[in-house]
């Protein structure tokens, strides 16, 4: 491959509320049995980028539990493998990562020591599946000097936590506007660029000596008149989980035969963390309908238009609705679950009602656990 | 380099066990699903890693390329290791006297030179056709503090049935003064489960002492030389979940013990994991009209239909308006609309068309092999194909792409074999 990948994975969303306090938010669980990270961790792979740094730094725990083997990626290997850089691994004198540039600035030697004349750079917390090889062609063909990959959203979604792009008829992006209070265009930046690996080199140390410290802003928006900063959409399924209504919506998304079959069942796969569960057990008194459950989990009661992650236990007489219940929680019998997320690890004690009545409840239980 | 293993497995996993009928016609029986994801060789496999063996020698022989792809370097068991892991080891041509494994023994006798090369101390012979979980480790100790050359792992069986065993007769303190393969009168309930731990010198004495006995074999030859030679040998007592998995019947059976609310054999224990090869990790999907009870079911499946009592494995889709029932239904098996099946083994890859009844008429026995196709089970052989809107009745065996043409007015009765290519 002609590039490395890096994968910015140190985000910590205050959108996220409760959620992120436990991890990350590409260490984010979705789908049932994935991780937010492994989307763009699979396309790497698919992409035939074999050469991948992960940079993080807040709650890296459950992010770093889970890349503890690069196996599932095929990336444990001799020539290139995946990298995690956390703000220890820089600089004595560094500091923790002031900003997505000055998160790659302080890992400027991975750049400099590699020998690929491009970097593609995504974000780790949104579900997709894409070649960023196609991107790269485009990027060549163009003449680009950074190619962002842009996706038309539909009229009524809000682009308010987006950048915004304006575009003219040749890609090139003529207008790149983040965060906008007043939309001007509903195309927006999904966070995937491709750069020269010596521009990004020489664009990150101009920053550093002008204590500058965001991508975006300090080189996307900063050098969009002087370099040529091109357009490249993308068509299929694309979402960011960053904020609580977004984390629900994606994973509900799952629930549709399409993109499920898209993400399931069509080349390539996602690959995630193999978890060794045992197969889901269904005892008399299940009743399980439009849901998604994982390996390990144990239902006994009812399950309606949920996604279950791995190892839940519902006890007897439960009614789960409309939620998400994250992995390795045990839900005592007789209880009501309806428009909720279930923080991993909680124990619902027996007879317990929790509703979300307008939005999405977080429900955060840390009981403690009879045993099964 | 310097090597040194305390303790390594030789897992024999070459015969065909014939009696599994279809199911071992492309693979070898440790090959064969179970329990929804898992497949035998799993179960050994997994309690060698559990028990801290990190060295593995896999005997293949008979249909090995499912073993094989399964095993591969053995990264889901951890046993990708720098020195030792998983070896698959197959009969391989020799300067002279070129042999297929000709026994159990015989297959240990041909890789002396593999089992050399790790300086062991001891070696544990296992086979690869067992469900069980047992800690190899605490058999080591066992056959350490009682000084023995050969421990052989035995279970209680219910006297009655004790003369379907090889039985082992011991003293107080356990060790073996004598053994009788299937008796008529047995002397003890103590059968051997075919699993030994053997000092490594005494093993190599007892296999090049015997090297010219046709059809070298354990049970039959080595254990009654050691006997002979006045070594130690003692029995280590088992009393946790076994099961041989040898029948048609008997793998039903087993498989169907899974589903209880709490299984005697139960795969949801934290600290003895069964690992194995995931072909996926995607969560399961239930469509608006389906229902499920008292079933396991693997990652990756699309269920719109109903499922009562049943193993489903992975990746495997139930039609809406569909009925399984009592059935064990492996990876990648594609059900359609509105099938009954009752008391169906479907093998992996197994497509269903729309309307099909499968176990439904009278009792007759099958036509061909009635020891092995019988208490009403239907087998459907790997990669079947099952044209819609025909009715199928009991202890059927079906294998290969069927068409309208095989079953006349819509019907194949009880006791029929239909094998196509």
């Amino acid at each position: 491959m002609r590039a490395i990948g890096i994968i910015l994975a140190g985000g910590n969303s205050n959108r996220m509320k409760e959620l992120s306090k436990r991890r990350a938010v590409c260490a984010m669980p979705v789908a049932g049995s994935y991780r937010s990270i492994d989307f763009a961790l699979s396309n790497m792979e698919f992409s035939r980028v074999t050469k991948v740094a992960v940079l993080t730094q807040y709650n890296s725990r459950s992010l770093n539990e889970h890349l503890s083997s690069s196996k599932w990626w095929d990336f444990g290997r001799k020539q290139g493998g995946m990298f995690l850089f956390t703000p220890s691994f820089a600089d004595a004198d560094s500091q923790w990562y002031r900003g997505t540039a000055d998160a790659i600035a302080q890992n400027i030697s991975f750049l400099k020591n590699s020998h690929e004349p491009y970097v593609i750079i995504v974000s780790g917390d949104c579900v997709y599946k894409m070649d960023y090889g196609r991107v790269l062609d485009a990027h060549i063909e163009k003449g680009a000097d950074i190619t962002v990959v842009v996706k038309q959203m539909p009229e009524d979604f809000n682009v308010e936590r987006y950048g915004t792009v304006r575009m003219n008829e040749d890609g090139r992006i003529v207008d790149f506007v983040e965060k906008p209070v007043l939309a001007e265009s509903n195309t927006i930046s999904c966070g995937i660029y491709v750069i020269r690996r010596r521009l990004l080199i020489e664009l990150l140390e101009r920053c550093r000596e002008e204590s500058r410290y965001d991508f975006v802003q300090d080189i996307l928006i900063r050098y969009k008149g002087v370099k040529k900063i091109y357009g490249y959409e993308m068509k299929g399924y694309w979402s960011n989980i960053a904020s609580v209504d977004d984390y629900f919506r994606t994973n509900m998304d799952f629930l549709n035969t399409e993109i499920r079959d898209f993400f399931f069942r069509q080349y390539p796969e996602i690959h995630s963390k193999v978890e060794d569960l045992p197969p889901v057990k269904y005892n008399v008194g299940a009743h399980v309908r439009n849901s998604l459950l994982s390996s390990g989990c144990i239902v006994n009661g009812t399950v309606e238009d949920s996604v279950l992650f791995h190892q839940v236990y519902v006890g007897n007489n439960c009614v789960i609705r409309n939620s998400l219940i994250l992995n390795d929680v045990y839900i005592g019998d007789n209880s009501i679950i309806e428009n909720c997320i279930i923080e991993s690890g909680d124990t619902i004690q027996a007879n317990s009602t929790y509703k979300g009545e307008d939005g999405v409840r977080i429900v955060i239980e840390r009981g403690e656990r009879y045993t099964i | 380099m310097i090597v040194k293993k305390e303790m390594i497995a030789m897992l024999l996993a070459g015969g065909q066990g014939s009696r599994l009928g279809i199911l071992t016609a492309k693979m070898a029986k440790p090959a064969v699903s179970f329990g929804g994801k898992y497949r035998i060789i799993d179960f050994p496999l997994s309690n060698c890693i559990n028990s801290g063996v990190d060295t593995v020698g896999v005997l293949t022989q008979y249909m090995p390329l499912r073993l094989n792809s399964h095993i591969g370097i053995g990264i889901p068991w951890d046993l990708d290791k720098n020195v030792g892991g998983v070896s698959v080891l197959s009969p391989y041509e020799k300067s002279e006297n070129t042999e297929w494994y000709t026994g159990t023994a015989n297959a240990i006798y041909q890789n002396i030179e593999y089992m050399e090369s790790f300086n062991p101390d001891y070696v544990l012979i296992l086979s690869g056709d067992h469900i069980y979980k047992m800690d190899y480790e605490t058999m080591l100790d066992f056959h350490k503090e009682n000084g023995a050359d050969v421990t052989i792992a035995v279970m209680p069986v219910p006297m009655q049935e004790a003369s379907r065993f090889g039985i082992m007769i011991t003293d107080e303190n356990k060790r073996i003064i004598d053994f009788e393969e299937k008796p008529a009168h047995p002397r003890s309930n103590l059968a051997s489960m075919g699993i030994y731990i053997f000092n490594w010198s005494t093993l190599k004495e007892s296999l090049l002492a015997n090297a010219s006995q046709p059809n070298l074999d354990f049970g039959k030859h080595i254990i009654p030389y050691c006997r002979d030679k006045g070594r130690p040998l003692y029995a280590w007592e088992f009393n946790g979940y076994w099961k041989d998995v040898g029948t048609l019947t008997s793998y039903w059976e087993a498989n169907m013990e899974l589903i209880d609310i709490v299984p005697e054999f139960n795969l949801y224990e934290e600290y003895w994991k069964i690992y194995t090869r995931s072909q996926t990790v995607t969560p399961q999907y239930f469509g608006n009209n389906s229902f499920v009870e008292r079933t396991i079911i693997g990652e990756g499946s699309e269920i719109y239909g109903k499922v009562y009592n049943s193993v489903i494995g992975c990746d495997v889709t139930i039609g809406e308006g569909s009925v399984v029932r009592d059935s064990i239904i492996m990876n990648g098996t594609v059900i359609g609309h509105g099938c009954s099946l009752t008391k169906v083994i479907s093998a992996e890859n197994v497509t269903i068309a729309d309307n099909v009844t499968i176990g439904q008429g009278d009792d007759t026995p099958n036509n061909t092999r009635p020891d092995i196709y019988r208490d009403s089970l239907i087998c459907l052989g790997e990669d079947t194909v099952i044209p819609e809107k025909v009715t199928i009745g009991k202890n059927v065996m079906i294998s290969g792409y069927t068409a309208e043409q095989d079953y006349p007015d819509g019907y194949l009765p009880s006791g029929s074999t239909l094998v196509r290519d």
